[in-house]
């Protein structure tokens, strides 16, 4: 167990800031480019931790507690999840909903602190993520009732092993389908195009990065540390599924391992090959993937 | 005392709890004095009624007493058992908040008659909820259940300048009468059946035929539907918890509805077996009036009107965990069907804790900035921090949160849910799928509107002037909130204890059936040590972070260049929820916009209004409520008030008699 802690905390502080200098790092190959270095994010977070913050007399203590709770929760949410065969640390029946809860605390307090500078732009894109959440939340259920019921097991442990069923079994189809909706939940929970776009500043459309326009230095640096980690945490979701079971534990996590990273590079080539929706069509995008992970379902229960 | 027994205590409450109701009177216009008198009663009795009720709750005995009047043919019972000792130990435990509460919320001019009639109405309603729910006849029942309404119905409109809240009274009033009429039917049709008004002879209900058992469930629904603010019934909630003052909102919304839960689950013990529509019918309404419930709290201007619409979310998700509770139990999904009681059982308590804290903290802003509306408050956590933190810890307790109370028994329903899903194959695992599925989306709205309230309400800069020199609230209604807050973080922390504590009103309703706590829960003590350490590590982290030096503070928020903002600028709770109403919402739920813009050469004055209604009350109740009135008023044409006229109208009814009597 104590093993599998270490692992975890590994992965979750040393990896996941690579995630993000993989997909910028595909981007600007696709886009022609030779794009940043694939530490950027790495250089980026020791320089936004060596600075001093401007904070809004507005704010209260809520402001700086955002991002606090934003790296604390992912942190803490990754414990419950197996990372390849490395199983989670913690792990009992119906840990899924503590999964889904959790994160919606970390997502209570980022949209609180950024209630708290009083700017519109903010609010704007608090009530994005608060909306947005709505039609997300039920794609990831329906997904985790697809692998439990698949499973027999209400534990993300015992959830997220390697698909085992041929693809051309009912199983096998919504386990696919209940894929692509995670991938499609990653690129919603961690504001990716075509949900939204990361690079933009001061546009009217944005959703993550308008919520955070007011902090800066290390508490930046807790909100883009927090990201990371969520995105990678997205990634493994999926990396769980997909990963071939030989036996070996090394073999296996090195599999889990390059699954994960060529999964941010999917995420890069999505956008590539994508602009932003516009606002008015997410919600039509989101109740589409909900379908779709209820088609899973249905396929499953027939 | 040789035998200070739970069911003594509770006596003993009663009477203290009526002491405290007809004393207050006698102090005449000397508010302060009747002050002291009805708080000390309510306080006493309800101490003393606590105790007793969480004594009857450990034990799980069963007591009654009697008294009858041979000659006038009455007979009332009282009688406490496991599931009236869960009932009343929010109804007690609410009854002491709220009268510590009052004593600083309740400000009054130094003589008036208004602090004899708060306390007075306020100590009956104390003594007629903890009557209704130890009332072992249907007469005493019934008779506390009126005196419920009226002592409710008068705290309701206990501000007599609003002409708002005489409304809201009114409509909550007709409404409480109707729902009454189905159980004075209900009760009617049971004395027939079993020749007594007691409880305990109703045994002879479970040889019912299924059709009269389901006859009486719909009347147990309709009748306790309309009082717990079951969805299509719950129009007169809104408006009647939105009006009160808000210590009596946090017990009409905590305890007073939920008596009718108690009542409702009373006589479902009763009924044979059900048919299954039974069960799908309660949970279905349960389910559609959550998802409206919140949608309509999401949208609301005024705070109360929002948190009473949180309300009706709140009873629905008790009644799902009932309704497929009645459905599961006797299919094989026993292990599912106990989950869901369990959780609709602690769904009752972990409501009362933190809607009383929510109504508290919203009674301090109200107090604070003399204003309901949400867009009109804000910068509040900075000038009030002690009601601010509490607000947003009830926030997250009711957004299910961890480590509040919320999770454990949202826990305990999506629990069930999934096991019965899991338990069950085709359409049915579909259903209890589906019911998940919902149940997350409502957990993703509740979370918008807490964090549209305490965003809004609490953050950014002060909208209006009475926001700017809000101030805190006094001592009382501090230590109020702070034991409603210790209630919800108790119970989150400590979730095996307490859910150990559903044992006895599980033996009354569910005899036989396993502990919840066999359930494989992870409540166990690694649980209470991970959570408690989870808060305090939270609290300690924001606290570090919070003292930390290195910052430049003390400008004005970035507004993308913009170098004067103002409030006016500042995001509202209308814009907040905008997006989801118009992308989410359906189109019931919108609100209706009055006025148009007009397109003339020159500019000219327009209105333009938006006006947020409640679907049920304003598409279905006041149609069919107006129709009854045009229909009564058309009867009026044979009244024409001419004294002849009527002198006729004898005349012609006695000839027809006659002739009646005659040829039949």
């Amino acid at each position: 167990m104590l093993a599998s802690l270490f692992f975890h905390l590994l992965l979750l502080l040393g990896l996941s800031p690579l995630l993000a200098g993989i997909i910028n790092r595909v981007k600007a190959k696709v886009g022609g480019r030779r794009g940043q270095p694939l530490l950027q994010l790495y250089f980026d977070l020791a320089k936004l931790f060596r600075k001093r913050m401007v904070i809004s007399a507005t704010t209260t203590w809520l402001f700086r507690a955002g991002p606090v709770v934003g790296i604390v929760v992912p942190l803490l949410a990754a414990l419950l999840l197996p990372l390849g065969p490395v199983p989670a640390v913690i792990s009992f029946s119906g840990d899924l909903i503590l999964f889904v809860y959790l994160l919606g605390l970390a997502r209570f307090f980022t949209i609180l602190a950024a209630l708290d500078t009083g700017s519109s732009f903010e609010g704007m894109g608090a009530a994005r993520e608060a909306t947005f959440s709505i039609l997300v939340e039920p794609t990831i259920f329906v997904v985790f009732i697809v692998l439990a019921r698949l499973a027999g097991d209400f534990s993300l442990n015992g959830m997220f092993v390697p698909v085992r069923a041929g693809f051309n079994t009912p199983a096998g189809i919504a386990m696919s389908l209940a894929i692509i909706c995670l991938f499609i939940v990653l690129l919603a929970e961690n504001c990716r195009i075509p949900f939204d776009d990361p690079n933009t500043h001061l546009e009217l459309t944005m959703i993550h990065e308008v919520m955070v326009l007011d902090h800066s230095g290390p508490d930046l640096g807790l909100i883009l540390y927090g990201a990371a980690m969520k995105l990678l945490l997205s990634a493994t979701l999926i990396a769980n599924l997909l990963r071939p079971a030989t036996g070996s534990p090394l073999l296996d996590t090195l599999a889990f391992l390059a699954i994960t990273l060529l999964l941010a590079g999917a995420v890069g080539l999505v956008e590539s090959a994508m602009a932003r929706l516009r606002l008015i069509r997410v919600p039509q995008l989101l109740i589409g993937t909900s379908l779709l992970s209820f088609l899973a379902l249905i396929l499953l229960l027939r | 005392m040789p035998n200070l027994t739970p069911f003594f205590c509770y006596q003993l409450a009663l009477g203290v709890l009526l002491a405290g109701a007809l004393l207050p009177p006698a102090a005449g216009r000397h508010n302060r004095l009747a002050g002291i008198l009805g708080a000390a009663g309510a306080l006493t009795g309800s101490a003393l009624g606590l105790a007793g009720a969480g004594l009857a709750l450990l034990d799980g005995g069963f007591a009654t007493a009697q008294w009858s009047w041979g000659s006038l043919g009455l007979n009332l019972c009282l009688r406490l058992d496991g599931l009236a000792a869960f009932f009343l130990v929010p109804v007690f435990l609410l009854v002491f908040l709220g009268a510590l509460y009052a004593t600083g919320y309740l400000h009054l001019p130094a003589r008036s008659y208004q602090g004899a009639r708060h306390w007075f109405c306020f100590n009956l309603l104390a003594l007629s909820m903890a009557l209704v729910v130890g009332a072992g006849d249907s007469l005493l029942f019934l008779l506390s259940w009126e005196l419920m309404s009226l002592a409710s119905f008068f705290l309701v409109i206990f501000d007599l300048a609003d002409e708002g809240a005489k409304r809201a009274g009114w409509i909550y009033l007709v409404a409480t009468h109707l729902g009454t009429a189905f159980l004075f039917y209900m009760f009617f049709e049971e004395y027939r059946l079993s020749g007594s008004t007691e409880f305990a002879a109703l045994t002879v209900l479970t040889s019912l035929p299924v059709a009269g058992a389901a006859l009486f469930f719909l009347l147990a629904l309709l009748g306790f539907g309309t009082k717990a603010g079951l969805f299509p019934l719950h129009s007169w909630l809104p408006e009647a918890h939105a009006a009160a003052p808000s210590h009596v909102s946090a017990l009409m919304s905590g305890v007073m509805i939920k008596t009718a839960v108690y009542a409702f689950l009373r006589m479902v013990t009763f009924l044979p077996p059900l048919p299954p529509w039974c069960g799908l019918l309660a949970a279905g309404l349960g389910m559609t009036g959550a998802l409206a419930g919140i949608a309509l709290a999401s949208i609301q201007n005024d705070l109360k009107r929002s948190l009473a619409y949180s309300t009706v979310e709140n009873i629905g998700l008790i009644f799902l965990g009932i309704g497929l509770w009645l459905y599961c139990r006797g299919r094989g999904l026993e292990v599912a069907a106990t989950l869901l009681l369990a959780g609709a059982l602690l769904h009752v308590w972990n409501h009362a804790l933190f809607k009383s804290l929510l109504f508290f903290g919203a009674g301090s802003l109200l107090h604070a900035t003399g204003t309901r509306e949400i867009s009109r408050m804000g910068g509040l956590l900075r000038r009030l921090p002690v009601t601010g933190g509490l607000l947003l810890l009830g926030a997250g307790a009711i957004g299910a949160l961890p480590p509040l109370n919320g999770l454990i028994s949202e826990w305990l329903l999506y629990l069930g849910l999934l096991q019965a899903g899991q338990g069950s194959v085709g359409g049915q695992a579909f259903l209890f799928m589906f019911f998940v599925i919902l149940l997350a989306m409502v957990g993703a709205v509740v979370l918008l509107t807490m964090s549209r309230i305490i965003g809004i309400c609490l953050l950014g800069e002060p909208r209006s002037p009475e926001s700017r020199v809000a101030r805190e609230a006094g001592p009382a209604m501090l230590t109020a909130m702070t034991l409603a807050a210790l209630g919800c973080l108790g119970v989150g922390i400590l979730p095996g204890q307490v859910v150990g504590l559903l044992a006895a009103p599980l033996a009354v309703l569910a005899p036989g059936a396993m502990a919840p706590n066999q359930a494989g829960l992870p409540f166990g003590p690694a649980w209470s040590a991970a959570a408690l350490l989870f808060f305090l590590a939270l609290v300690a982290l924001v606290a570090c972070r919070y003292r930390w030096r290195g910052v430049d503070a003390g400008l004005a928020t970035w507004g993308c260049g913009f170098g004067k903002p103002s409030p006016r600028m500042s995001y509202t709770a209308g814009g907040y929820s905008q997006l989801a109403q118009e992308t989410v919402y359906c189109v019931g739920l919108q609100p209706t916009v009055s006025g148009e813009r007009r397109q003339d050469l020159f500019p000219a004055a327009w209105q333009w209004w938006t006006e947020l209604i409640d679907p049920i009350l304003a598409r279905g109740f006041t149609p069919i409520f107006a129709r009854i009135t045009s229909l009564a008023a058309s009867g009026r044409t044979i009244q024409s008030g001419q004294l002849s006229l009527y002198f006729t109208y004898f005349f012609a009814a006695t000839i027809l008699l006659l002739g009646w009597a005659i040829f039949s």
